[in-house]
């Protein structure tokens, strides 16, 4: 009996007004859990566990969570039908995992004169004290900052973030992309206006848009590390 | 021990081989030791600009592949004792000759001359590697036009790359009326967005079309502009400072007069 009474520990199921919250205990087995979690949902006859659509977040706490496991545990909650598997959320990343977002987080200095043909990829942010000539490309996963003129093609957030934005001295780009969003140039620039700029997606619009650099603040207060 | 220098421009047509011809013979005007290497394989030009092409029985292809000595595919300049041609074959491409071979036959010219100017063929591939391989310098030649500088600037992005140092610059066939109306690109821009010295400025001149014809390179010509400003550009390599040619055109003696009376 008392046996079953620790059991029951292991797995907590906690209702929000977002959804269920499946509590994993870090300290036993995975096997453990996933054996206890299996009674909980054929066992339970709890209202929660049939009833209407319902998204479950998990938290294993400081357990970490192969791909395996995450597997695992997606396999028993589709057991039933109605719960959709939101997120898995655990307090512990690899090393590797931890490498990777600190070089997403990392400005990457560069000093050159990026010329036609020539790719230039960042994983981070990218601050180049130079030109990016026409026929160019640099690359970022996060912001581009630009302290020269802008001619060839930018690219930020590649993988994916809208949020990221291409700032350049002079902003004459043969073409800007941020996550999958392509605007191609005027088909010429103006003579006037060499004021610094900066290029990012607009929350209505879905599209890019260029402002000048004094906007940046209100348009992406975020980027702003001195809060 | 004497210096390579390799002539590119990547697009075809900007004048890689009239300046190749005109600095060797404006170095060997100075009294250097100069020879000039036509890597342009299958589509040889330096000897008929040179006006040598009847003198040639070995070239660069035998050379590489030894079925004659170096010194018997040289070919000596009519005109200079200290100037000489190893020039390209015809009947063969690019491809017959490696970089490592080219290599090897210009540091076996470096021992004997002062300037080995390498003529380079039009394109990024193999033609382009075999001649810049031996290089300790580069020298690249634009016009001052849209495309011919976007090639520029690759063909310096491939440069930087190589063991060797930064390349200079040459504007040619500027025609200066069309670039102060703005119709052209100037002198300026050019070097503001390739970002490397500028060597020298050559105005479009049809003397240069008129020598080429004749097989006497426009160097020769004691007072053309082209031919002052290839002059100028060879004093410069040879490391004197000259000043860039002022490319006003002549004022006419009214203008002077103005000039001197400061009302212009």
């Amino acid at each position: 009996m008392a046996m079953v009474q620790k059991l029951q520990h292991n797995v907590t199921i906690k209702g929000t007004k977002d959804g269920l919250v499946l509590l994993l205990d870090d300290k036993c087995s995975f096997d453990l859990l996933i054996e206890e979690l299996n009674d909980k949902l054929t066992a339970g006859s709890s209202q929660m566990l049939s009833g209407p659509v319902i998204s479950v977040k998990v938290k294993a706490g400081n357990r970490y969570l192969t791909a395996e496991q995450e597997e695992k545990l997606t396999e028993v909650l589709k057991q039933k039908e109605n719960l959709i598997l939101d997120d898995f959320d655990s307090n512990v990343i690899t090393k590797a995992e931890a490498e990777e977002m600190r070089k997403d987080a990392q400005v990457v200095t560069v000093s050159k004169v990026v010329r036609s043909g020539q790719v230039l990829d960042i994983q981070g942010d990218l601050l180049l004290i130079g030109d990016v000539n026409p026929g160019a490309t640099v690359m970022a996963t996060g912001n581009i900052y630009i302290l020269g003129s802008l001619k060839g093609i930018a690219h930020c957030g590649t993988k994916g973030n809208e949020e990221a934005i291409i700032a350049a001295s002079v902003m004459k780009p043969s073409q800007l992309r941020i996550a999958h969003y392509i605007n191609r140039a005027p088909d010429s620039y103006p003579e006037i206006g060499n004021e610094m700029e900066f290029a990012y997606i607009s929350n209505e619009e879905k599209q890019i848009r260029i402002d000048r650099i004094n906007a940046v603040h209100r348009l992406r207060p975020k980027l702003n590390s001195l809060l | 021990m004497g210096e390579a220098i390799v002539i590119t421009s990547g697009k075809g047509g900007v004048g890689k081989t009239t300046t190749s011809a005109n600095l060797g013979t404006a170095l060997a005007l100075s009294g250097k030791k100069v020879c000039l290497v036509d890597t342009d394989i299958g589509l040889r030009n330096l000897d008929v600009l040179m006006g040598l092409e009847n003198r040639i029985i070995y070239d660069l292809v035998d050379v590489a592949e030894e079925r004659c000595k170096l010194k018997q595919a040289l070919i000596k300049d009519k005109r200079f004792e200290c100037l000489y041609l190893l020039p390209a074959a015809q009947t063969k491409d690019k491809s017959s000759i490696t970089p490592e071979q080219v290599k090897k036959i210009v540091q076996e010219l470096k021992q004997d001359y002062d300037y080995v100017i390498i003529d380079c063929p039009a394109g990024i591939e193999q033609g382009f590697k075999n001649a810049i391989a031996g290089a300790d310098k580069s020298i690249v030649v634009t016009n001052p036009e849209t495309a011919s500088m976007r090639d520029a600037d690759r063909i310096i992005g491939l440069l930087e790359q190589e063991d060797m140092e930064p390349p200079k610059l040459i504007v040619n066939r500027l025609r200066n009326h069309l670039a102060k109306n703005g119709d052209m690109l100037d002198v300026d821009e050019i070097v503001s967005v390739l970002s490397i010295e500028l060597l020298g400025v050559v105005i479009d001149d049809e003397n240069v079309i008129k020598a080429a014809n004749k097989g006497e390179p426009v160097a020769l010509q004691p007072d053309s502009k082209a031919s002052i400003a290839y002059r100028n550009i060879a004093r410069r390599i040879l490391g004197e400072s000259v000043p860039l040619l002022s490319l006003e055109e002549d004022k006419g003696f009214f203008g002077k007069i103005k000039t001197l009376l400061g009302m212009k």
